[in-house]
């Protein structure tokens, strides 16, 4: 089993399909949607995690790519200005998934981008705006 | 035998000073007792950084030519409105102030992104910050209108001045209710969901010095990265409050309004602040050197996380409504483990105030005096005490008819 986050673009052509449906049958996927947002003019925005074999999650990944859906990792999409972080970690306490953490050694925060499911709270809890998103 | 302030200064002044940060000190303290951390050691540095509200600078810009009267006329820098009811060309901006399109919470929350705070930011970094100014135009200040670049190194006078800032302890803000909620305490999440708290805690400056006994009027202090003075009591200080045996104040108590020449500042600790749906602010960074003048002093300095006791209030109706309901105490021990407990159930807590940075200026501080960089000052006048009779007063309401 493998989980794999990523951030899907539909072009608005595909948004009336149902395509994650069809996807996660016919490789045996287990899903979660992180966000989602449809606007039919402009397409659709999906934040997806995929569960499930190694060879399964690919070839899933291989066949959205196919339907001409531009794919990108989660990870990415999220991201610290470093330059700009105090480290005063008001936004562990309201991180849902522990990808901000504070070293209690050095009381830095610490971004672990792997945990981030993208909500944007810590965007908008930042007083010193250093949590950018990237879309 | 106590050691006066001026002996302190000339052991700096040798390089022979024992200087220890707070921190530290309350390990020496544990270690070796009281009377022995006395003997060795001379000043205990401590260290804030937080969203400090009633903050500010002021400026004196320099006559143009022809001459203008800005006082009393119009002023924005970066299009953010400075307070101009002075003489002709000097002029205030307050930390929180917008510029006068920010849509603020019409769509709530609002985001709040620039003000008065990030304009100081930029100013103290030497950015070229835009002028724009309207007058009336009299017989000796002809001018109407002026529209200029503006640079630090170009005015007379730039003067942080900050009539509240170093809370000796400060609430720890909660969400009782089922809606999340912007406050100057950051996005608190509905029931219970986070705890934010803002106090360096062990290395706050007021609470090592609880009783004010050598934090003073004119006491020399680390003020955003330069040199600046403790000038008077801050606005709101309370030191009737109720305190722990060790005299550290459960409540809210003192405050200090503090004043220093911007040009010795540096943007690293004096950082504009954006609060979601509240708005904006300034992050100021202060650093305060106390003498260890007896072993009272080095029993004050001994305090620990665990001895500081901050109150729970609620800021979703309690606060606002300004409710006297306290939902309990909790320590900074507490606080800074990363979770607390109320009511049976394990809440998450998010410091407002940055412990790394209040620990990066009382390392600063320390360098300098053991450096013989900075020498400590004997108070001109002591801050009112518990015993003054002074209150928080709220405010009288009281309709207007005719």
């Amino acid at each position: 089993m493998i989980s794999r986050k990523v951030v899907l673009h539909f072009p608005s052509e595909l948004v009336d399909q149902p395509i994650i449906s069809n996807t996660v049958r016919r490789y045996n996927l287990e899903f979660n949607i992180l966000k989602a947002s449809i606007a039919p003019p402009e397409g659709g925005l999906l934040v997806l995690e995929l569960l499930g074999g190694k060879k399964d999650v690919q070839e899933a990944l291989d066949y959205l790519k196919e339907l001409n859906i531009e794919m990108e990792n989660l990870s990415r999409d999220i991201t610290r200005k470093d330059d700009l972080c105090v480290h005063c970690g008001v936004c562990v306490a309201i991180c849902p998934s522990d990808a901000l953490v504070s070293n209690q050694a050095t009381s830095e925060v610490e971004f672990v981008a792997d945990k981030c499911v993208a909500c944007e709270l810590c965007v908008k809890a930042c007083p010193y705006a250093a949590m950018e998103v990237r879309l | 035998m106590p050691k006066t302030i001026q002996e302190i200064n000339e052991k700096i002044k040798a390089g022979k000073a024992v200087v220890v940060t707070a921190e530290e000190m309350t390990g020496i303290v544990k270690k070796k007792g009281v009377e022995k951390a006395y003997r060795e050691v001379d000043v205990v540095t401590t260290g804030t950084f937080g969203p400090m509200c009633s903050s500010g600078m002021y400026l004196n810009i320099g006559h143009t030519k022809p001459r203008i009267k800005v006082g009393g006329g119009k002023c924005l820098l970066n299009g953010v409105p400075a307070y101009t009811g002075f003489a002709a060309v000097d002029i205030y901006l307050g930390a929180t102030e917008l510029p006068e399109d920010d849509p603020r919470n019409k769509i709530h929350p609002g985001a709040f992104r620039y003000g008065g705070g990030h304009v100081i930011e930029e100013f103290v970094a030497g950015k070229d910050i835009e002028l724009e100014a309207s007058a009336y135009g009299t017989d000796c200040y002809p001018r109407r209108e002026l529209r200029s670049w503006l640079n630090i190194r170009d005015v007379n006078e730039a003067v942080l001045f900050n009539m509240r800032n170093a809370y000796q302890n400060y609430n720890v803000a909660v969400n009782l209710s089922n809606k999340a909620i912007f406050t100057y305490m950051g996005i608190l999440k509905p029931r219970l969901g986070n705890a934010n708290y803002c106090s360096a805690g062990v290395l706050s400056p007021l609470l090592n010095d609880p009783l004010y006994r050598t934090i003073g009027i004119g006491t020399r202090i680390f003020l955003g990265g330069g040199v600046g003075f403790v000038s008077w009591q801050g606005t709101q200080y309370n030191p009737s409050v109720p305190r722990t045996e060790r005299e550290v104040p459960m409540r809210p108590a003192g405050t200090l309004c503090v004043m220093g020449d911007l040009k010795t500042m540096n943007s690293r600790y004096l950082r504009g602040v954006s609060m979601h749906g509240y708005g904006t602010s300034l992050g100021v960074g202060i650093g305060i050197p106390i003498p260890i003048i007896d072993e009272e002093m080095a029993f004050f300095t001994s305090v620990a996380d665990e001895d500081i006791l901050a109150p729970i209030v609620d800021y979703s109706v309690t606060y606002p409504q300004r409710a006297p309901d306290v939902l309990g105490e909790v320590s900074y021990k507490d606080l800074r483990s990363g979770k607390i407990t109320i009511d049976n159930k394990e809440v998450p807590t998010g410091p407002i105030s940055s412990f790394s940075k209040a620990r990066e200026i009382a390392q600063l501080l320390k360098d300098w005096i053991e450096k013989g960089e900075f020498a400590l000052t004997e108070p001109v006048e002591r801050l009112p005490g518990k015993e003054s009779g002074i209150t928080f007063k709220a405010f009288q309401e009281r309709p207007i008819e005719r």
